[in-house]
């Protein structure tokens, strides 16, 4: 429930960015497409563009990707429900690993 | 009008001048691997693409939100490094266009007995202007060259830039506010903010010393300019010698502090290994155990002119150039290598800009012989201290000065 609300809210915030500014286009972007990639968009999204996961590609594993979205939760303040956060870690893992 | 940027991916520019092998003797970045040098992760290389920011040519893109552009090294052959061409690094994705007119700058802290309030007029008319030529680079430049890589943005070597940087010493704004002795560091806010307000503020603070040194200024200008919106329109801090982590844009506020500053950019980011580098200026306020806020450059240099894999005339001669830059204390030699590093001889150093600029040099080499020649380059300053062999590995990737070779064909 509350993350279909904050999804809603990332659209709004998203539309409203796109419409402010003649910015690079980073919707040229595309995560590998396989299971899990919309938990990753609808929430990583919300702060920052999503080529920040195929840059790091393949600089860490499973394990530093979990301390990573530990990291946006818990320091920078990413609001992810925790079967959410399960999601995203498992789709690093499997897809940007080294 | 939209300005449309121009997008080329990595992997096409690379593909499209291989195909074309007549362009590889050619010094553009598109033959050259200049938009992600070897050693970037492969998916570094693969989602850098050139793209022109509003007001900006095009750079090498790491990140689009927040905006992470870097500058391609051709630029550094220029002893100024263009505002339009000028890197572009920020931590946080809401980044205020801001109006000159509204802007204020607020000065105070619990160490400030008179708090204060200036406008872009008062900065301009109630203190005397002055001007330092300064390199600004990223703490991470280079990051992406780290041997293991580390997370964060996989910069090559062009998050930095050389400007001329003008506005008022923080010294004489500082005097104003009525400063107590008790004051240990000034700390420093910004514009830009984070998507959710739970986000730490981007908040940095340097020692009082260092605040109170005179080249340590509040710029408005940048080589004679208005800084541009990217580059923190309408005024930014400006640290010379020191890493740009603590040059925050947009400034709005300065505090004086008789306490350490906390939070997240202070505390845990921006951090090296404690007795590690040889930088000279420390930040004992800021210290613990372990680790110790990254101040200083470290002596370094960079070839400008040669790319790696290129190929040259056996016979004709080659002016080589680059430049070289450290915390601030000068540099007083580059050597450079055309063997490998099995022989090395002194590059004719360019004018000196001051003791924060780069220095150019350049290096007159005729190769003899058709084959492989590894260029390397070697600065040092005049402290005696100079770039190593080896990478002194620190986690976050900051500080790699590792001598650069360029391996170039003579045919």
């Amino acid at each position: 429930m509350m993350n279909s609300c904050f999804n809603s809210l990332l659209a709004i915030i998203l539309l409203v960015a796109s419409l402010e500014v003649a910015r690079a286009d980073e919707s040229d972007f595309y995560l590998k497409q396989t299971p899990g990639v919309e938990i990753v968009e609808g929430n990583c999204a919300a702060c920052h563009s999503l080529d920040m996961i195929q840059m790091n590609y393949p600089v860490q594993d499973a394990k530093g990707w979990a301390e990573t979205v530990g990291k946006m939760v818990r320091v920078m303040g990413a609001p992810i429900s925790e079967n959410d956060q399960k999601l995203i870690i498992a789709y690093l893992a499997a897809n940007y690993s080294k | 009008m939209t300005t449309r940027r121009q997008l080329v991916s990595g992997s096409a520019i690379l593909a499209a001048s291989a195909g074309a092998s007549g362009i590889i003797g050619h010094p553009s970045f598109a033959a050259t691997g200049e938009l992600s040098p070897p050693g970037l992760p492969k998916g570094a290389r693969d989602s850098a693409v050139l793209d022109a920011l509003p007001g900006k040519k095009p750079l090498i893109k790491r990140l689009y939100r927040a905006p992470n552009y870097e500058t391609p090294i051709s630029v550094f052959n220029e002893a100024y490094t263009p505002n339009d061409q000028f890197f572009v690094r920020w931590h946080l994705s809401n980044i205020p266009e801001v109006d000159p007119a509204e802007w204020r700058l607020t000065i105070g802290g619990e160490g400030a007995t008179a708090p204060l309030e200036l406008s872009l007029a008062q900065l301009a008319s109630d203190f005397e202007q002055v001007e330092v030529t300064a390199v600004c680079q990223c703490a991470g430049n280079r990051r992406g060259l780290s041997d293991p890589n580390v997370m964060g943005i996989q910069w090559g070597n062009g998050a930095m830039g050389n400007a001329r940087w003008s506005g008022v010493r923080l010294k004489d704004i500082l005097a104003k506010a009525g400063l107590g002795s008790n004051v240990i560091e000034i700390a420093f806010n910004g514009g830009e903010t984070g998507a959710v307000e739970e986000t730490p503020d981007y908040v940095k603070s340097i020692p009082a010393w260092k605040a109170l040194d005179e080249n340590t200024i509040i710029a408005t200008r940048m080589n004679g300019e208005a800084l541009p919106h990217w580059n923190g329109f309408p005024a930014r801090v400006i640290v010379p010698g020191w890493v740009a982590t603590f040059w925050i844009k947009q400034i709005t506020d300065i505090r004086a502090l008789t306490r350490p500053q906390g939070g997240y950019w202070m505390e845990k980011a921006y951090r090296v290994p404690l007795n590690t580098y040889a930088a000279a200026d420390r930040f004992p306020t800021q210290q613990n155990d372990k680790n110790t806020p990254i101040t200083e450059m470290v002596v370094n240099s960079l070839i400008t002119n040669v790319h790696d894999g290129e190929t040259v005339a056996v016979g004709k001669p080659l002016n080589i150039r680059g430049i070289a830059w450290d915390g601030g204390y000068g540099i007083i030699e580059v050597d450079v290598s055309t063997d490998g590093g099995q022989s090395w001889r002194p590059a004719q150093l360019g004018e000196d800009l001051g003791r924060f600029a780069w220095r150019q040099w350049s290096f007159q080499f005729t190769p003899a012989a058709a084959g492989r020649y590894a260029i390397m380059a070697r600065a040092t300053n005049t402290l005696g201290e100079s770039q190593v062999s080896k990478l002194i590995f620190s986690p976050s990737g900051y500080h790699n000065n590792v001598i650069q070779t360029v391996a170039v064909e003579a045919a």
